[in-house]
């Protein structure tokens, strides 16, 4: 089992990976929207990445109001 | 065509379609790849009654309001149908809103009822705002786990009375519904949509795009914005479409939609519309030249033949790896909520998908025009609906001027706000803030803003004064949130910005401390409400005697500034 440390690490690794920034850039508070300059739809596209990633799924709903790495990792360590 | 004259509410024209397309199939919902739920008319109605019954039982009666804060699924619809059939009015609110600002707008709205979903019920059961709306005596959860603690809710599911409903009849004038087009932090613009109001529009949407039982619409826009609430529902229902409803809005999953449900209509924002676009000019450049050679020459033909309507046949075996995809029953794409790109509308029409283009309001009731698509024009937003009288004041030299419009779908004002509504509504017309022109064919042409607003590309109507709140306390000496295009006005209706205008205090600079504090309380606002950059102004701000800003002077203040240089993104 992951810890919320390690999800969250793989958040980042994943967006940075997706969206072609450097790894180290990102940073679990950062607002993804603000710090990768992305769409809503964006990322949904994000999200689905993660969700494969994982192999958990995650509703709409979960990620409603979400625009933060941290807070985004433990809604999938959640469902983990 | 459809005629609705007999008619004199939403919940009569509803009851009759509901029994004249019983066998009819009204609703299809799916998650991801599952297909949730698949309702018939008649089923359709037998989920409504029970749901009005209880509503009356528990003392819902006429002119009541019933608010429903949910993401597009068919409870949704199921529960707006109980609330006209009750002779209720209806307050449809963006899921998206922060619990608080949800909550404010129940109280404004004066909402007896709330039937919402569970994971919303959770954020909103533990908000603050919540002691304060009061008038919420009922509020039904759907979806509930069993034994959840509901925190005072009831499940939707079990909400049901047991006997036949009364249908309580309503009038043309009686208000319909309550939709709130902004004023999360300022002063909610809460307009009052009557019956007549959805009726008319209903006839003169439908005159050019019409419903019929077997045509299937893609309901992407959330229901309570105006435009998914009459073709998404209304439109569709009292014509015995159906409605497909998709649980989550992933890409892969919307573009699976359109060819395992042939979907013949959708409504997107333009942001979704560009997306789609993206991925469009994606696949084709990764084609290997030769059929990439192919693909442009068919397009080229497409184009040609299409040049004065659209002839979806022809386009469908021309360019059958295109509609493919789309279902190759798709007829048209309506956009709307915000303006289109030229552009993004050319790349569609040439492929040989049809966009309705077209312009509105809330408080118009939706569409004031569309594209007739006769021939199709990507410059315009189309000539004005049936019914529609538009026109043009203060027009200078160039002919531009604000767009007015009278017609029988204009709002009958604003909820409690006298005052706002007699600003927005003189002698008849409806004053839309919106800069424009009619050319030489009578299409009209936009041409930026006289409002102090944006509308972002995912249709959202940000009101500066809505935000401000955010921006309290910052250690400066005042402060005031503008739309860029408010103060130096550009003829253009994309790409908008809000900035926050700063007066320091004496001696203070604009530090990198400063910029933290404004980027750290911006990112408290949802992505789409945020300012863009920061305009410094080294002079008090002009007051009123009641010490409150004088925005329009400070705007022309802000407006002798250079905008490239003033402008200092955040």
């Amino acid at each position: 089992m992951r810890t919320l440390e390690q999800t969250t690490q793989e958040v980042l690794d994943l967006a940075s990976k997706h969206f072609n920034v450097p790894v180290g850039s990102l940073a679990p508070e950062d607002d993804f929207f603000k710090k990768l300059g992305i769409d809503s739809l964006q990322t949904l596209e994000m999200l689905s990445r993660l969700e494969n990633h994982f192999g958990v799924e995650l509703p709409d709903y979960e990620v409603q109001g979400v625009s933060d790495f941290r807070t985004l990792a433990s809604r999938i360590q959640s469902r983990l | 065509m459809l005629d609705l004259s007999q008619y004199q509410s939403i919940g009569a024209a509803l009851k009759d379609a509901l029994e004249k397309y019983a066998d009819e199939v009204c609703l299809i919902e799916a998650d991801r790849e599952r297909e949730k739920a698949r309702l018939t008319y008649r089923e359709f109605k037998n989920l409504a009654q029970p749901l009005a019954k209880a509503l009356q039982d528990g003392g819902f009666s006429v002119g009541d309001r019933a608010s429903i804060i949910m993401t597009n699924q068919s409870k949704w619809l199921i529960s707006a149908y109980a609330v006209f059939y009750a002779g209720g009015v209806l307050v449809p609110l963006d899921y998206k809103l922060t619990p608080d600002e949800q909550w404010q707008l129940l109280k404004h709205s004066g909402a007896k009822v709330l039937i919402t979903e569970y994971p919303i019920w959770r954020q909103l059961s533990v908000a603050a705002g919540r002691a304060a709306a009061t008038n919420v005596s009922t509020v039904l959860v759907t979806e509930a786990p069993k034994n959840a603690d509901l925190a005072g809710a009831q499940p939707w599911e079990d909400f049901q009375g047991s006997g036949e409903p009364a249908f309580v009849p309503r009038t043309r004038i009686d208000v319909a519904c309550i939709v709130y087009s902004s004023g999360t932090g300022g002063r909610p613009k809460g307009c009052m949509m009557t019956h007549e109001n959805y009726l008319e529009q209903c006839v003169a949407l439908t005159s050019i795009y019409p419903f019929w039982p077997g045509v299937r619409y893609l309901s992407i826009l959330p229901t309570n914005h105006a435009i998914d609430f009459m073709v998404g529902f209304f439109g569709p229902f009292t014509c015995g479409a159906a409605v497909v409803h998709l649980r989550t809005l992933r890409p892969e999953y919307v573009r699976e939609a359109f060819s395992k449900y042939k979907i013949t209509y959708v409504s997107l924002v333009p942001l979704v519309l560009k997306n789609l676009q993206k991925g469009l000019q994606a696949r084709f450049d990764e084609l290997p030249s030769v059929k990439r050679k192919v693909l442009n020459a068919m397009v080229a033909v497409n184009k040609a033949l299409t040049k004065s309507r659209p002839r979806l046949g022809l386009s469908r075996r021309l360019l059958k790896q295109v509609h493919e995809p789309f279902g190759g029953e798709l007829r048209t794409i309506i956009v709307g909520g915000a303006f289109t790109e030229p552009q993004t509308l050319q790349f569609f029409y040439d492929l040989g998908i049809p966009v309705a283009n077209g312009y509105g309001l809330t408080e118009a009731g939706t569409a004031i025009t569309v594209n007739d698509l006769r021939p199709f024009r990507a410059d315009t937003v189309g000539k004005p609906l049936p019914g529609m009288e538009v026109r043009i004041i203060h027009a200078g030299a160039d002919g531009i001027g604000e767009v007015s419009v009278r017609s029988k779908t204009i709002m009958s004002g604003y909820l409690n706000e006298p005052e706002l509504t007699a600003e927005a509504i003189v002698d008849g017309w409806l004053m839309t803030g919106d800069l424009g022109r009619f050319d030489d064919a009578g299409h009209l042409q936009l041409f930026g803003r006289k409002k102090n607003m944006i509308v972002t590309e995912e249709g959202k109507n940000i009101y500066p004064e809505d935000i401000e709140s955010v921006f309290e306390s910052l250690p400066v000496k005042e402060f005031c949130v503008f739309a860029a295009n408010y103060i130096w006005p550009q003829r253009s209706m994309v790409g908008e910005q809000l900035l926050l205008a700063l007066h320091l205090e004496p001696g203070q600079t604009y530090t990198e401390e400063l910029r933290r504090d404004i980027s750290a309380r911006n990112s408290k606002l949802l992505n789409y409400k945020r300012i863009h950059g920061v305009v410094l102004l080294n002079e008090d701000f002009p007051r009123t005697a009641s010490l409150k800003i004088k925005r329009n002077s400070l705007a022309e203040q802000l407006a002798k500034l250079d905008r490239v240089t003033a402008f200092l993104p955040l």
